[in-house]
């Protein structure tokens, strides 16, 4: 087993677990925290599939900018593990189980898909790179690039006005 | 790395989240589950475009899958910021992130 495999199953069986403990975690807080944990698996494993620039925009976007306000308005809103509202235990059965079900059906129909010889390239490559992205970006993508800028912008304002005490 | 471990991976993360999202009624832990879908999905496009690019000798195959996760990434750090309003407006009104009291919008 080469290091790149160790890598792969020690970051998946990560993410699996942290993922697991998001959801079962009682206090908000620590659910937050677990979700922390799974998007610096998910950005190891873009380390090892040589996306460089998405692993960094990965821990700067969503473990630093989006967890963070997560966690700010948690904090704001002073939820903790006893004012957590709860389902039901025959609900939360339910939903685990429709869960393992879509699970089941993705496995059963993915099962014998000839993907076998269709390799990943791990550890090479080249288009990950910020100077490739950066290019592609700027030529093919220049519009919506653009158009993102608006999209923003929109976002923001719509945040403030939402959020905003009218009275 | 063959291609089905991959997704074997992400479809576990996105039913994980499909099963958050089902089970929990906390509005905020909900939000999160679907970020987490949102990842899984970033993850496999990622190893689709690394798969293509291996598999075609052009040296630029496959980026417009990354190109594709930027955006996504992009669409959801706007999504969240309004998310994130909504339901701090509606702890404001309601003194709650249940989202069982969602069910009577008008009130």
């Amino acid at each position: 087993m080469s290091a790149t495999q160790v890598l792969f199953w020690f970051l998946s069986v990560l993410a699996i677990f942290s993922a697991i403990m998001m959801v079962a975690s009682k206090n908000p807080i620590h659910s937050v925290l677990w979700l922390i944990i799974v998007f610096f698996a998910i950005s190891g494993h873009y380390v090892l599939l040589n996306a460089q620039f998405l692993a960094i925009v990965n821990l700067i976007v969503y473990a630093g900018a989006i967890m963070v306000l997560f966690l700010f308005v948690i904090m704001l809103m002073n939820l903790n593990a006893d004012t957590e509202p709860q389902k039901n235990k025959w609900l939360k059965m339910a939903g685990v189980i429709a869960g393992g079900a879509l699970l089941l059906v993705f496995v059963a129909a993915l099962k014998n898909a000839d993907l076998k010889n269709q390799l990943v390239q791990t550890n090479s490559g080249e288009i990950g790179l910020i100077n490739n992205l950066g290019l592609s970006l700027f030529h093919d993508y220049v519009v919506p690039f653009e158009v993102s800028s608006v999209l923003f912008l929109s976002a923001m304002v719509g945040a403030v006005v939402i959020a905003k005490k009218n009275d | 790395m063959p291609i089905n471990y991959y997704i074997f991976l992400s479809v576990a993360l996105f039913c994980i989240g499909v099963a958050g999202v089902l089970t929990r009624r906390n509005a905020i832990i909900v939000f999160m589950c679907i970020e987490l879908m949102l990842n899984a999905v970033n993850l496999l496009l990622v190893a689709f475009s690394k798969m293509h690019h291996a598999a075609i000798a052009d040296a630029n195959a496959g980026i417009n899958g990354q190109v594709f996760v930027f955006f996504i990434m992009v669409v959801a750090a706007a999504e969240v910021s309004v998310g994130l309003a909504i339901i701090v407006m509606v702890f404001r009104k309601t003194h709650s992130v249940d989202v069982n009291f969602l069910n009577r919008l008008k009130h």
